[in-house]
């Protein structure tokens, strides 16, 4: 099994924001104020998710991620290439996933296909390339996407990055929405045919189908914990069943955050104060941000409303719907330690707790890509590296033997550390810093 | 109040409804925002002294379609045709809000395919310094008092009717509300601004003083572009969709106008 280190969304909060935020601003996305935004603490926090990253890579998980959001206060990674290509640098072996880049909003797309070939190149073949559509907030509001179109440029940006990546020679691309007469990206990626493709997706049969369909894996990205997953998990592995795809869990990944320490009231004791700031201010997203018109398929829709009477059996469960846009699912979730934790957000406890609860979502879920949030809210360095040591010394070794009879046929190819280029030592000062 | 009649036109393969009522001369009226779910007080107004002819432009209630309109080219090439196809060349056209921005093009672009234009709200323009409402991202509960000034009255417009398809009724609204902003995402602005000077057929100018998506200074600024100026009516008692609160005085505006 594989445990990703995911680091944002969660692992990307600007971690000052005011205690009256939830009362004082409307919303943590789309139109968050400028003046809660510190440059010279952004300059720390930067440093410190790297550094964060990087420490996860020191410990022995798989991978590190990173992801991309707009005009956000709990992801403060617009341009997650950037955050990798820093990683490649300073990492050797751990695999670089980058979850990812939204495709509708690089014009050209084949911008993605060129950044992604470059993290693939400096890293020595590391890259994990994630296709999310991204959030209606990310896309329609901050970046003004047509939210009508994203899908139908979203797929054909898919298209054109594909064929930038394999095709051999030169070639003009007469897209609907993108037309570009010589498509001939420089640089290549190292990883033929391509690096693996991850698709973060929710509780749509058609991105599962699309998935399957190009053999990709499918990733549902919850902060709302594998409790509220089965639901969405049991879906589409129905669907995998019904398109003749074998139940290979690498297939798909889920995304969990978790806090580990060496007795459950110790656990208590640290994660409450960063899982309230997650789920109380990170998460605080207006709702007329949540959606769009188009921006759910019909298709979406009509499977939403058909299952209106199972919706409402969800609901008084106290916990969101599987169907409802992220946004409106943000404005109903739990917002303190106890609800956080009864309800399945937050995995944490002792190393036993922690590994007999991941041990019952992957097989629940039936998922080999486990991407852990680590750092959440606005969680210390210093606990961030507790966690992610704690959990690599005493729950990883338990969770690395599960679905060991499946090949993850879905995982990075890089190049033999013979052939992959030397990093020099790290010098650290220069001119500039000594001013 | 007696139906319509229901007639279906294609555009690009898909089906859009036109909705006739009346004798008379004809007056087409392309809806605003949200569409037609049903027939309204304001078209049986028309329908007294007119031939009322209402078809749907793609996307709207009774029509598909939208999603392969890409361009704001294929946007006026498909409504040109739609009115064409709905016996509407040559007539005095009414528009509302996202339709009244039809109107204007196509009295702009097309001048003898239009008698006398009368445009309530039209969308397509955006001032920077007056900036249109952001009609998409509203919750939903803020929609129906954006739009009306009795938010009850667009409740009751977009109301589910008894045997009506509990699943595809909510969708087509949701797909007006989409087709809208397939045309105008994310500011509205069209440009029209740049055509209106090719208009030259009379025209008259609605805005409901409590209209709350598009400030009443855009009136000015149409009737500005416009070579031989418009008549403004400020309709008292109204919102966005003047023809939903006050159809009795929007009606006698512009029957006074297309004479």
């Amino acid at each position: 099994m594989h445990g990703c280190e995911q680091a944002p969304p969660a692992g990307s909060a600007y971690t000052e924001l005011p205690d009256d935020f939830k009362e004082k601003h409307p919303s943590v996305w789309v139109n968050i104020h400028s003046s809660l935004f510190d440059p010279k603490r952004a300059h720390h926090m930067y440093n410190d998710f790297l550094d964060e990253l990087e420490y996860a890579a020191e410990c022995g998980y798989d991978a590190i991620c990173c992801n991309e959001h707009h005009s956000n206060g709990y992801g403060l990674m617009p341009s997650p290439n950037l955050i990798a290509t820093a990683l490649a640098r300073r990492t050797t072996d751990t695999a670089i996933c980058v979850m990812g880049n939204s495709l509708a909003l690089y014009n050209p797309p084949t911008r993605v296909a060129e950044e992604f070939a470059m993290i693939d190149c400096i890293s020595g073949g590391r890259l994990i390339a994630g296709f999310p559509v991204g959030t209606p907030m990310d896309t329609t509001f901050a970046y003004g996407q047509n939210p009508s179109q994203l899908r139908e440029r979203y797929n054909e940006a898919h298209d054109l990055v594909m064929r930038a990546w394999q095709e051999k020679e030169t070639f003009a691309f007469n897209g609907r929405f993108n037309q570009q007469r010589y498509v001939n990206i420089w640089p290549r990626p190292i990883q033929e045919p391509h690096p693996p493709i991850w698709i973060p997706g929710a509780g749509s049969v058609e991105t599962w189908r699309w998935a399957a369909e190009r053999d990709y894996v499918f990733c549902y990205l919850s902060y709302y914990g594998y409790k509220m997953a089965r639901n969405v998990m049991t879906g589409f592995w129905a669907e995998m069943d019904r398109l003749g795809k074998d139940r290979n869990p690498y297939r798909a990944g889920f995304a969990q955050v978790v806090g580990v320490a060496e007795t459950r009231q110790q656990a208590m004791d640290l994660y409450t104060e960063p899982a309230e700031y997650f789920y109380g201010r990170c998460l605080h997203v207006d709702p007329r941000f949540a959606s769009p018109p188009g921006y759910t398929t019909e298709a979406t829709q009509r499977a939403g409303l058909e299952s209106q009477v199972k919706m409402a059996a969800e609901a008084s469960n106290a916990g969101p719907s599987t169907q409802a846009p992220s946004a409106m699912k943000m404005q109903m979730l739990a917002r303190d330690m106890k609800g956080i934790v009864d309800n399945g957000y937050l995995i944490t406890g002792s190393p036993d707790d922690v590994t007999e609860q991941l041990m019952d979502l992957a097989k629940t879920l039936n998922i080999g890509q486990l991407m852990l949030l680590m750092q959440f809210g606005n969680m210390s360095k210093d606990l961030t590296k507790y966690n992610t040591r704690l959990f690599a010394e005493t729950v990883m070794p338990r969770l690395k033997p599960l679905f060991d009879e499946w090949e993850n046929k879905w995982w990075p190819k890089p190049l033999r550390v013979s052939e992959r280029a030397s990093l020099p030592a790290f010098a650290g000062s220069s001119a500039v810093a000594a001013e | 109040m007696s139906e319509p009649t229901t007639t279906t036109v294609d555009v690009n393969g898909h089906a859009c409804r036109v909705w006739t009522k009346g004798s008379g001369p004809k007056i087409g009226f392309l809806a605003g925002f949200g569409g037609l779910p049903r027939w309204i007080p304001f078209l049986d107004r028309l329908a007294e002294s007119r031939t009322v002819i209402a078809p749907s432009m793609p996307g709207f209630p009774g029509a598909t379609g939208h999603n392969i309109l890409d361009t704001h080219l294929d946007w006026l090439v498909a409504v040109k045709g739609l009115l064409g196809q709905a016996g509407l060349d040559g007539a005095d056209l009414v528009g509302s809000s996202v339709g009244a921005s039809f109107v204007a093009e196509v009295a702009a672009l097309w001048p003898q395919s239009v008698r006398r234009i009368a445009m309530i709200a039209p969308f397509g323009l955006f001032d920077e310094k007056d900036p249109a409402t952001d009609i998409w991202a509203q919750r939903g509960d803020d929609v129906p008092g954006l739009l009306c000034a009795n938010p009850q009255i667009y409740k009751d417009l977009k109301a589910m009717p008894p045997g009506a398809n509990s699943v595809e009724w909510p969708i087509e609204q949701t797909r007006a509300s989409e087709a809208a902003a397939r045309i105008f995402w994310p500011l509205q602005n069209t440009k029209l601004e740049r055509r209106l000077p090719l208009i030259t057929a009379p025209t008259l100018l609605i805005w409901g003083e409590g209209d709350r998506v598009i400030p009443r200074t855009y009136a000015d600024k149409i009737a500005k572009a416009i070579p031989g100026g418009a008549k403004i009516t400020t309709v008292a008692g109204a919102g966005h969709l003047a023809e939903l609160d006050q159809p009795d005085a929007v009606a006698k505006a512009v029957l006074a106008h297309v004479g």
